[in-house]
């Protein structure tokens, strides 16, 4: 048996959008404005590679078959302009960030920010926008399972599909999906909250590196966190007893020799926490770890002594 | 020696031979029977002649009911007059998923008033699909005096006020299960319902309720409960709550826990490890809600005896899950989140060689970004670790025929493969060709296969191999596949033993639905839903076989010529009284 024509939302066949699509510039020419249309995460003005994108596309145009029931909603006209072209936006925000409203203003996303939610958060089961979409997760993740790996061009809501109960759907649904491996520091509305371990602790805390201003705080912040740790034994309320420990036995994690801070930058590197000014560090920090001094091997014995010196 | 007799004579019911038996005690006769417990063998008992009919039907406690619209209560009381504890099923299964009109029926107050005139010792009900309401459990509380054992799994029409009735009024309740069910939660007084005399729970479980509980009544009744076996907690209690539980409960051979995520401190954490170690008693473990990986090392000491561990609320990372699963080395069940990936299914066949049954959900199938899931990778690799496996559950984003059948080939005793692509018609994601063959050989190498669900693209060929092969299935659900009537037929003609036929948005019409006239009588039930079938088809239907209920219920704004949603299902109580307007009895 032959099988129908794959046809997309706009009514082209897969074939005709392979032809098409195959010529990176030519889309404009055949007013189809695909990439115009596009849903893009990544730093104002940013490009991102294209040619996998478009296979990207046709593929989850292929794997869109059904002769089923569907329900779709028209193609959004006016929606044309997804890509974001935000000009002087700040830092890293100029990521896709429903909720963070008009948080920096000159990066162009504050006015959209209603549409795209309103757009994107239709209610009801029967108005799910299909658009040729493809959103980059934030950080690259490293997890791609190739071309397999790619959301269809949209998960167009079919009564009672996938086969769910009421009961998982609703608990799912309240509690958004957990982060993935690779976005240790979540962002936020003005909150940076870097996981911090420490060798031989049971568990890691979190903390918001927003809320300081300086090394020095950050500093005295995790001394307090993870005194428990070094003395062995805490109150009931996690501070640490003080009954007959003189001041020198507590912790002074950073400014004595048995312990080091340091912390994973965005390129996946460890490094040594104080090199660069703090706004910088808090930008490209991603974790933070205290480690023993026996293990920071690799970092220089100037560095070791360099944090015994701080003050 | 009971039993060897038995077999004799269900050998040679000749006349010699009945002759020589008719003389043996009623007493005798219905005290061996008594001893049958398969529902099955009953069945068969009671076909051997009419002492044996009757021995079977008084020596009956217990009575399962797969469609409640295949009989009448009445029918039932009549028959087996000594029943203590019923099972029955409702409603299709299709409703699970909003396929099926909210007011479809299957009430069980109809039942309850039969039962309480008829077993007023009416000691368990287990109900599962059922349309339950608050005055309906109000009855069930004070009619039956020995009542003991409750379980609703996907009922709804009920709040927690009937379970408050069931609580205060029960005075020898063992079990209250209340798994997951279309629940009105308006609160969690009703736990402190139970009386402070009320000690002889063994079984609890409310972990699908949502609200806050009253804790202190929570924790004197399990204080005081000392049978207490199984304790499966909602999402409200906290860690801390839970280990001031289970100081009091080092007995429990099933825990659910609640909420798995409070900020401990160093002392609390250590408190609930202790609390945690030595349980060789337990072997089910779920809840886990909202699991913090940094907590869950506190588990490793009680999951020494585990056999079953449910963590699909808990959305753990493949390393978290890794660590876990090494210290589960009798595990013989797992559900898990796809959170996991298929780094967390490769852990899985490397820690749990023992494993039988593997059911991976989705976490956000709903979701817009691009969720990455589990892949035929993750099933290939559990499928090299875990041989013995014979029930999977797999919902992922991809698959391929070669991974399937790579699949079967290293777990030929398949008894449950259900298997669901999650993009309706989607083909094998390298070659592009339809799934077909993947169902193929899962037919042809599993010989024992009981339940099967597809998905993906498929054709009539995927029915061809199913009917050819699938010599032994009893229930089948399709949904956006096949091409024409003949993949239908094909199933129809070729799965003697098939029982449940539940069938949504595929091209089968009339030649096929009529084509298993016959085949329907020997089924429970047949569902088919945004197929072909048009309104004449079915009366045809319901004309040549009376024997059969054949229902259709119609859609808003739907032709009228189209039969929407059809449901037809063998019946000796007749046509239905109680459908709504919008259930066509044909």
């Amino acid at each position: 048996m032959s099988k129908p024509i794959e046809h997309d939302y706009i009514g082209l066949s897969v074939q005709q959008l392979l032809s098409m699509e195959s010529s990176d510039s030519n889309n404009k020419k055949n007013g189809l404005h695909l990439k115009a249309t596009e849903l893009r995460l990544g730093l104002p003005g940013s490009e991102s590679p294209q040619s996998e994108d478009h296979d990207h596309n046709v593929l989850s145009l292929k794997s869109f078959v059904s002769g089923a029931k569907r329900v779709f909603s028209d193609a959004l006209d006016g929606g044309g302009k997804w890509v974001f072209s935000g000009g002087s936006g700040g830092g890293s925000e100029g990521l896709f960030s429903p909720r963070s409203g008009g948080n920096n203003g000159g990066n162009g996303l504050s006015g959209s920010d209603s549409g795209l939610g309103s757009l994107v958060l239709k209610d009801g089961a029967a108005t799910k926008p299909v658009l040729v979409q493809e959103k980059k997760p934030q950080v690259a993740g490293g997890s791609g399972h190739g071309t397999g790996n790619i959301a269809p061009a949209s998960k167009a809501q079919v009564v009672g599909w996938p086969p769910i109960r009421s009961f998982r759907k609703n608990t799912m649904a309240s509690h958004p999906p957990k982060d993935d491996d690779d976005a240790e520091a979540k962002l936020g509305a003005g909150c940076l909250y870097v996981k911090v371990s420490m060798d031989g602790a049971p568990y890691l805390r979190k903390v918001d590196l927003k809320i300081y201003g300086s090394y020095k705080e950050l500093y005295s912040a995790l001394e307090k966190m993870f005194s428990c740790f070094t003395i062995g034994q805490c109150g009931s309320h996690g501070v640490s007893s003080r009954d007959g420990l003189s001041e020198s036995r507590l912790i002074d994690l950073l400014h004595g020799s048995e312990y080091v801070l340091t912390y994973e930058d965005k390129d996946g590197d460890w490094m040594l926490v104080g090199d660069v000014p703090w706004q910088i560090f808090t930008d490209s920090c991603k974790r933070l770890r205290i480690m023993k001094s026996s293990e920071a091997i690799g970092l220089a014995p100037r560095a070791i002594e360099k944090c015994k010196n701080r003050s | 020696m009971e039993s060897s007799e038995l077999k004799r004579s269900k050998d040679s019911p000749n006349s010699d031979e009945s002759a020589g038996l008719s003389s043996f005690p009623d007493e005798v006769l219905e005290r061996v029977l008594s001893l049958l417990k398969s529902h099955r063998d009953r069945s068969f008992v009671s076909l051997v002649c009419k002492d044996w009919y009757n021995a079977e039907r008084w020596s009956r406690t217990h009575v399962f009911i797969g469609n409640c619209y295949s009989v009448s209560p009445e029918i039932v009381a009549r028959r087996f007059p000594n029943i203590r504890s019923v099972t029955l099923k409702g409603k299709p299964r299709f409703s699970d998923f909003n396929l099926v009109p909210q007011n479809w029926g299957a009430d069980i107050h109809a039942w309850l008033v039969v039962f309480a005139a008829k077993y007023p010792f009416l000691e368990e009900l287990r109900l599962k699909r059922m349309a339950i309401s608050d005055e309906s459990l109000a009855l069930l509380a004070v009619a039956f005096p020995n009542f003991k054992a409750l379980s609703l799994l996907s009922c709804d029409g009920f709040s927690t006020n009937g379970l408050a009735a069931i609580a205060t009024n029960c005075k020898n309740l063992t079990e209250l299960d209340i798994q997951e069910n279309g629940i009105d939660d308006k609160g969690g007084s009703w736990l402190g319902c139970f009386p402070e005399s009320f000690t002889s729970l063994e079984v609890l479980n409310f972990a699908n309720l949502t609200s806050d509980i009253n804790f202190d009544a929570l924790e004197r009744l399990v204080g005081r409960c000392k049978s207490m076996r199984v304790l499966k907690l909602n999402r409200s209690i906290s860690l801390e709550q839970l280990q001031r539980l289970l100081v009091n409960a080092p007995q429990l051979a099933e825990l659910g826990t609640g909420s798995f995520s409070q900020e401990l401190t160093f002392r609390q954490y250590k408190e609930l490890e202790c609390t945690l170690s030595n349980r060789k008693n337990m072997h089910t473990l779920s809840g886990l809600w909202e699991a913090k990986g940094i907590y869950l090392p506190a588990l490793y000491p009680a999951c020494t005896n585990l056999t079953f561990l449910n963590l699909s609320y808990a959305a753990l990372q493949s390393s978290e899950l890794a660590k876990l699963l090494a210290h589960c080395p009798r595990l013989k069940r797992l559900w898990v989140l796809d959170t996991v990936q298929d780094k967390g299914l490769e852990a899985i066949g490397l820690n749990c060689p023992l494993l039988e049954e593997l059911r991976v959900f989705p976490d956000d199938p709903f979701g817009e970004e691009i969720v990455h899931g589990v892949t035929e990778a993750g099933f290939v690799a559990v499928s090299y670790g875990c041989p013995r496996l014979h029930y999977v559950l797999y919902f992922c984003q991809q698959m391929t025929n070669a991974a399937v059948a790579t699949v079967v080939q290293n777990c030929p005793d398949f008894t449950h493969f259900r298997l669901c692509i999650m993009n309706p018609g989607q083909p094998d994601y390298l070659t592009n060709e339809p799934m077909d063959e993947a169902f193929g050989a899962v037919v042809k190498t599993c010989t024992k296969l009981q339940r099967l669900s597809v998905s993906g693209l498929l054709t009539d060929l995927t029915f061809e191999y199913i009917g050819r092969y699938a010599k032994n299935l009893e229930t089948l659900s399709v949904a956006f596949a096949g091409s024409s009537d003949w993949g239908m037929q094909c199933v129809l003609g070729g799965c003697p033993k098939l029982r449940k036929l539940e069938i949504r948005d595929c091209p089968f019409g009339n030649a096929a639905l009529l084509s298993g006239l016959e085949k329907y009588e020997s089924m429970r039930s047949l569902w088919m839903s945004a197929c072909k079938v048009t309104m004449n088809g079915c009366r045809l239907l319901a004309r040549e076989m009376p024997r059969l209920n054949v229902e259709v219920m119609k859609e808003d704004g739907s032709d009228d010529s189209q039969a929407d949603k059809v449901y037809v299902y063998r019946s000796i109580a007749g046509p239905r009284r109680d459908a709504p307007p919008s259930v066509l009895t044909l």
